[in-house]
């Protein structure tokens, strides 16, 4: 009784919340009903009329029945999808996935299905696939026929060649039927046109044919008999290479933009407390832990249900935490040592790993997991051979704002320009009334901030523990002094310098070499160019 | 340079002469007596030494010696290094192949040629710079010349250039940065992550043995003596008084017509090669060597020992090193965790309290005592 109830129950959501909205649907459920009671030649019918009648709307119908898994009760003849388990089947309803309880081995029909049928599921499903209603779908649709091509998808791909509006599916289309047309066709010249067709495809089974056109057997003798199609495979594959190979170097270039832009991150707030301070900050790393170690207490505490906007909290937060940390840290030590720069780095030295210990006091020595939010993982797929991760175009583009954000601040408001005053002439400043006590303060707090939110957005890609400042610290100061002390505009070329550098040396010497190379390199530039790229012009550069 | 006149450099150091004095009867004294309680007093007795004492004695003494090496450069120069833990390092790695060599087939695998490290990376051959290693006297050549060149080709680019201050000190961060990521990689024939260790014998004497730890340790005393004396010859001479001027005005001395990159080229060379001895006689006392000795960390620490104790005086960067290594291993005894904070608390306090360290007080105190007692 109570089973009966259920399913009504459940009948009754179908029906309000089913996704069959049409005015067919009288129709559609009749077809249904018809198909627990029909044999293999009708179901064969029934399919092609629930197609007509459904649409797309029956996509989970038939890749339940494909799978085997469609049963339908015998006594309410309610259809559903049923997973054996120990005491029998569990039900789901075929279309909304919603439960419909437990049943008993003896109550449930499987719906057969032979192979004809499947054969027939498998087109109804491509073809439901090619005309659906998004391009992002139908593309993705040709893509995945490219590996089973055979007469009947390519019959398909023709006639949705004739209807297809959209021009990025069209071209795929016009790729599919080539590739079929090379792999089965017996006239040279349409072979050959073919060919011409796929000349540029990046899709890798494009490249699977073509290579085994010229593959030999073990005689030394090539399988493919004509020549002149041998010969434009050979042009064809040369091609795609070459063109497979610019996108790797694009990809390279992006990876290298993008560890740029990290290192630009490491090192923006140092060219403040570093290179315009002078202020040897070797607690600048600990800064950026504390900014990321800021997103995980949001995450963990404050908002642990708010993942999606825990990043846009976390960023004004980070700066407050580790601006504040920055302003007391000068007011106490750092006010002491001005104009000793190497007791300065002592002192900063000794407090980072001091905030190491209380880091590792509060939130234990382990790394702890800050999680990316769902509109930061995934990746851009520009095509079949590149893409890009959305983490790392975002942090791409967030450094960049970030640094610009910063530049407004030092040239356009009275804060920055006080800044500069008092970095260029600290007793001059005093002198027209500056208040420089305050500006240090002011300044040391800016910088720390910023590598507060640099904290934020490496909390993303990195592990996020104690040591995290620690990991980026001799990085940073590289990208400061590579770029030279003083300007900002430096780091931002000297962090995408050393980033891009270090990916395209990448592949030759391994991770490690690079970065030793790099290391080494900026040694002797720096031999070179004592004042780094960007040199500070004018009387402050002399003192 | 000028002759070397005992009694003129005698009367001239007087007033040091004294400390040095005191520095050598204590040090003398104390490496006696810990040894005669090692080797003469047997186990249990109240005047027994153990041999855990004494290796640990000879290490604070190599520090020692690494904490003379910076305040020769920092303290007379004002050159701060962060990287005199690579030279250090590179000593040690010299001491460490030798004493690999002399393993011979004794090792795990029984290889008579090749070390375990390298047997077990399936390598055939011995790499180019591992060989005439299992000579004492090349190896120790090699070990010292190794770092002085490398000082002598980064100081001799670095000074020509007048790379200066801090961004001389960010640019030897970088060099042990890189050596250190260098030598963890198990291609470089260095034995990787885990280093050099499981050594047997030193020229034939067993490196577990008592009397061979009591003699490492008397030398390294001997050493660290002598170390300090040249020191104190090369302050008091003609060079260490340009050294000084450089220290205090570099440009000034360059006007006066001083190449003041030679001299700071050559000091920078006798400082390396201080840490190398160093890292020579530290290797065999502790019985190991990696690459964690090319941290940073590792070298600014050596830079807190010597502003501990007081820069520009060698026996306050001794005494630094001694007393903050000693506090090290009592306090991690006790309280593991709390020890980088006590660092990171004593860095701070150091450079704002006490900017000459202990020396520069004490002295400072004892000046201010006897001004006192003058007026009373």
């Amino acid at each position: 009784m109570r089973k009966i109830f259920r399913i009504g129950l459940s009948l009754l959501i179908f029906v309000v919340f089913s996704p069959l909205t049409r005015a067919d649907d009288a129709e559609v459920q009749a077809l249904l009903h018809s198909l627990t009671e029909a044999s293999l030649n009708e179901t064969a019918d029934i399919i092609t009329q629930l197609e007509e009648a459904g649409g797309d709307s029956m996509m989970p119908l038939f890749e339940t029945l494909l799978a085997g898994d469609l049963y339908y009760e015998k006594e309410s003849k309610q259809l559903m999808l049923a997973t054996k388990n120990d005491e029998g089947y569990s039900g789901a309803e075929v279309f909304t996935g919603a439960d419909l309880g437990q049943f008993e081995r003896g109550a449930v029909k499987k719906i057969r299905v032979n192979n004809a049928l499947r054969t027939q599921l498998r087109e109804a499903i491509a073809r439901i696939n090619l005309s659906a209603e998004s391009a992002q779908q139908r593309l993705h649709a040709v893509q995945t026929m490219l590996g089973e091509l055979d007469e009947s998808s390519a019959q398909l791909i023709q006639e949705r060649i004739a209807v297809e509006a959209d021009s990025d599916v069209l071209a795929a289309l016009r790729e599919a039927y080539a590739l079929y047309q090379l792999k089965s066709s017996a006239d040279d010249e349409q072979r050959l046109a073919a060919i011409a067709q796929l000349t540029g495809s990046l899709e890798p089974d494009v490249r699977v044919v073509l290579t085994q056109l010229l593959e030999t057997n073990g005689d030394g003798e090539f399988i493919e008999s004509s020549a002149p199609v041998r010969a434009a495979a050979a042009t064809a594959l040369k091609k795609i290479e070459s063109k497979i190979s610019f996108y790797s170097f694009l990809e390279q270039l992006f990876f290298g933009l993008s560890l740029g832009s990290v290192l630009l991150l490491a090192a923006i707030g140092l060219a403040i407390t570093f290179g315009v301070m002078g202020v040897i900050n070797m607690a600048h790393g600990e800064m950026m832990m504390l900014g990321a170690y800021t997103t995980f207490a949001i995450q963990e505490y404050i908002m642990p249900g708010a993942i999606g906007y825990s990043l846009l909290v976390a960023i004004p937060l980070a700066f407050l935490v580790s601006g504040s940390v920055g302003v007391v840290i000068e007011r106490t030590v750092i006010r002491f040592l001005h104009g000793r720069p190497l007791e300065t780095l002592l002192a900063t030295f000794g407090i980072s790993l001091i905030l190491q210990e209380v880091v590792k006091a509060i939130f234990t020595p382990l790394n702890r997991q800050v999680i990316t939010p769902q509109w930061m993982s995934g990746s851009l797929e520009i095509n079949s051979v590149f893409s890009i991760t959305y983490n790392r175009l975002y942090i791409l583009i967030f450094a960049l704002l970030l640094f610009f954000a910063l530049q407004l601040i030092m040239k356009k408001t009275s804060l920055g320009l006080n800044v500069r005053a008092v970095s260029q002439n600290r007793n001059m400043a005093k002198a027209i009334g500056i208040k420089t006590d305050r500006v240090d303060a002011l300044t040391f707090g800016l910088g720390s901030g910023i590598a507060g939110i640099a904290g934020v957005a490496l909390s993303q890609i990195t592990n996020v523990g104690p040591n995290l400042g620690q990991s980026y610290i001799i990085d940073s100061f590289m990208v400061v002094v590579f770029g030279g002390v003083g300007n900002l505009m430096g780091t931002l070329v000297g962090g995408f310098t050393l980033g891009v550098a270090n990916k395209f040396l990448e592949p030759a010497t391994g991770a490690v070499l690079a970065k030793i190379l790099i290391l080494v390199f900026i040694i002797l530039f720096i031999q070179k160019r004592p004042k780094g790229l960007f040199p500070q012009k004018g009387r402050a550069a002399n003192d | 340079m000028t002759k070397f006149n005992l009694f003129a450099w005698w009367a001239n150091s007087r007033a040091t002469a004294n400390a040095s004095m005191v520095f050598v009867v204590v040090l003398f004294g104390v490496t006696i007596l810990a040894s005669a309680g090692n080797l003469l007093f047997p186990e249990g007795s109240l005047l027994h030494v153990s041999t855990y004492t004494i290796t640990l004695l000879g290490k604070y003494l190599c520090f020692a010696l690494l904490a003379l090496s910076v305040d020769v450069i920092w303290g007379y120069c004002g050159i701060l290094s962060l990287g005199h833990g690579a030279f250090f390092a590179l000593g040690g790695y010299g001491m460490g192949m030798y004493l690999m060599r002399q393993i011979g087939d004794r090792g795990v695998y029984g290889n008579p040629l090749l070390p375990d490290f390298m047997v077990f990376l399936n390598w055939q051959d011995l790499p180019w710079f591992w060989l005439g290693m299992d000579n004492f006297l090349f190896a120790m050549a090699m070990a010292l010349l190794v770092p002085g060149l490398l000082a002598f080709v980064f100081g001799w680019f670095a000074f020509r250039s007048r790379v200066t201050g801090v961004y001389l000190s960010i640019m030897t961060q970088a060099l042990t940065f890189a050596l250190m990521l260098a030598f963890f990689r198990n291609e470089m024939g260095f034995g990787g992550n885990n280093g050099l260790t499981d050594f047997k014998d030193l020229l034939g004497f067993d490196l577990q043995a008592d009397s061979t730890r009591v003699c490492l340790f008397i030398i390294t005393a001997t050493v660290l003596a002598g170390a300090y004396f040249s020191s104190r010859y090369i302050m008091n001479s003609r060079f260490g008084r340009v050294l000084l001027s450089i220290r205090d005005g570099e440009s000034r001395t360059r006007f006066l017509g001083y190449r003041t990159e030679y001299y700071k080229v050559w000091l920078f060379v006798y400082s390396a090669l201080l840490a190398a001895v160093a890292g020579i006689l530290y290797v065999p006392q502790v019985g190991i060597i990696n690459p964690g000795e090319f941290q940073p960390l590792k070298s600014i620490e050596v830079v807190v020992w010597v502003a501990v104790g007081g820069r520009g005086t060698l026996y306050g960067a001794i005494v630094g090193a001694l007393l903050v290594n000693y506090a090290k291993t009592r306090f991690t005894a006790i309280f593991p965790d709390g020890w980088a904070f006590m660092l990171g608390a004593l860095f701070v306090y150091v450079t704002i309290f006490l900017p000459q360290g202990l020396v520069g007080w004490v002295s400072n105190r004892l000046q201010r005592a006897k001004a006192k007692a003058e007026v009373a």
